[in-house]
């Protein structure tokens, strides 16, 4: 297997009964790159990166992680990538620290290097003050800074981030970008993310592919997709290549969360 | 293994820091053992059945462990809607592994949750047949509790949210709980409850419990604990084949 592709995905499909939500992609992401997968509510950007993080089963198409494949050697992608999903994944219940713990157990990593890597990303996340608090009482960057943290706790060779920075202020949003960025630089960490900030994906990125309605319709440089829409900024490239209809977003987990805990009143 | 400890850790954890929880889960057992101990205590001496808290307190017992086992195994649809399963399915770790360490974390909770009501019982008048049985009890309460628990993870690994949860509550465990056993003697009643409750796997807890802790079954000890065993590797086996499916 050349090793040169951290990522290699080929007429990946994917259909939610007769809706196509991926449809027949193909995209390959060199080691070591910053990565950026654009589009709009719905192109079908966290249903991709649920397949190459192996929660989804393609409905068609071969996604190769590593070099693993994604379908046939779950166990050995699992083990090479960290991610941040776009919803939050932490259990708020348990403290900072606990929540680390958890994931450095489930990954094997061995109880001092654990130990001394959970201090080290909560220092850089600036949490390991607030390691001994529950979950439920940190803020939206707080958790989203948290995931970061425990993502890299096994140390991957790849990152995922599903809309990373969604809903954080400017300066949370600066922090993380240049700790990523840093990461990148200095451990040669592959990191595939997705965003609706133009100018993360412009600075950060050196490739970016942009799906829409399940296609990739266009791949390239910022200044490749800028020259070939005529656009002054990867913005307007973007709405060129997308159009400008606002797309309807549908429910997510947390939506039907909020729901429930209506229904449910005080349980918790 | 370390997949199964810090699965059963995690279930401890919440378990130990969610005091109303706890507690509310208590309030059922205790007002059935309430309401129907001291309601039907003399009427039930009168017919020559003997001490009805005595009868009951088993019952009451896998009442409460039936309650707290299926609820942690429901539990999994919080962490789907909460976000928490996708953690720990992304990981390198086999499906069986967790949920194996989460079954064990349910039932760990429910046992728990049975040996307060046990002592509870004894507030209402309720003594064991000899105070080293309730070691072999404790046993035979996570056997009952790992079989629950099991089942509701196997139900919970087909939701993806709470829509069908009052289809469970009505449908499965009520039915479980009153057609076992737990709060009448399964001697002389009609053919077709006899034959619904020998179908009902509470009523092998109920009796096992009954078996070990006053010496009295109906079925006899090695039928409760062969019935008992063989469901709890059945529903493992399904449970273990639904959860492997889970998409999210
Ligand atoms: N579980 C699901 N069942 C049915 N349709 C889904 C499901 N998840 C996503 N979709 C649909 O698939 C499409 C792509 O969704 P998604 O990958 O979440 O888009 P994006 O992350 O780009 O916003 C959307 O139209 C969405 O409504
Ligand atoms: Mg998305």
């Amino acid at each position: 297997m050349p090793t040169s592709s951290a990522i290699t995905v080929k007429n990946l499909t994917r259909k939610y009964g007769d809706f196509v939500a991926v449809d027949g992609i193909s995209f390959d992401v060199p080691q070591g790159e910053i990565f950026a997968f654009l589009g709009p509510n719905g192109a079908g950007k966290t249903t991709t990166i649920k397949m190459l993080t192996t929660l989804l089963r393609p409905s068609a198409g071969e996604i190769l992680v590593n070099g693993h494949d994604s379908v046939r050697e779950q166990d050995a992608v699992r083990k090479s990538f960290g991610i941040v999903f776009q919803d939050q994944s932490l259990d708020e219940e348990l403290t900072a620290y606990e929540n680390m713990e958890f994931h450095g157990i489930l990954y094997g990593v061995p109880t001092e290097l654990r130990e001394r890597r959970i201090r080290e990303l909560l220092e850089i996340v600036e949490l390991w003050d607030r390691r001994d608090n529950q979950v439920k009482t940190f803020s939206g960057g707080m958790r989203r800074r948290l995931e970061i943290a425990r993502g890299l706790l096994h140390h991957p060779r790849i990152f995922f981030l599903d809309e990373p920075t969604l809903g954080l202020d400017p300066q949370t949003r600066n922090q993380i970008w240049t700790y990523i960025n840093n990461l990148n630089k200095t451990e040669k960490i592959t990191v595939f993310f997705t965003t609706h900030y133009m100018e993360e994906a412009e600075r950060f990125a050196k490739h970016i592919a942009v799906i829409d309605h399940g296609n990739i319709i266009a791949q390239g440089t910022a200044e490749s997709l800028k020259k070939k829409t005529k656009a002054s900024s990867l913005e307007d490239a973007f709405l060129e290549l997308t159009g400008h209809a606002i797309r309807e977003e549908h429910a997510t987990g947390l939506d039907h969360l909020r729901q429930h805990r209506k229904m449910w009143g005080g349980r918790r | 293994m370390r997949t199964i400890y810090i699965l059963w850790l995690r279930q401890l954890k919440r378990y130990t820091r969610s005091r109303s929880r706890i507690i509310g889960s208590l309030g059922q057992p205790l007002l059935f053992l309430f309401a129907f101990g001291f309601g039907f205590s003399p009427i039930y001496q009168r017919a020559g059945g003997g001490n009805y808290i005595a009868f009951l307190a088993p019952g009451i017992i896998a009442q409460g462990i039936l309650f707290t086992a299926i609820f942690a195994g429901i539990e999994l649809i919080w962490d789907r809607q909460f976000g928490f399963l996708k953690e720990t399915l992304v990981a390198p770790v086999s499906r069986l592994e967790i949920m194996i360490g989460r079954t064990l974390g349910g039932a760990t909770i429910a046992t728990l949750q049975g040996v307060i009501i046990f002592f509870l019982t004894l507030l209402a008048g309720f003594r064991p047949a000899n105070w080293w049985l309730l070691l072999p009890a404790v046993a035979f309460m996570f056997l009952i509790a790992t079989l629950f628990t099991a089942l509701g993870t196997a139900i919970a690994s087909t939701m993806s949210d709470f829509q069908g949860f009052q289809l469970i509550m009505n449908f499965l465990i009520m039915p479980l709980f009153f057609l076992s056993g737990a709060l009448f003697p399964l001697d002389g009643i009609p053919p077709v409850l006899a034959a619904i409750a020998s179908f009902n796997p509470l009523s092998y807890g109920v009796d096992g419990l009954r078996g070990v802790l006053l010496n009295a079954t109906h079925f006899g000890m090695g039928r409760d604990i062969a019935v008992l065993s063989a469901l709890t590797v059945l529903v493992l086996l399904i449970g273990n084949y639904l959860f492997s499916k889970i998409e999210i």
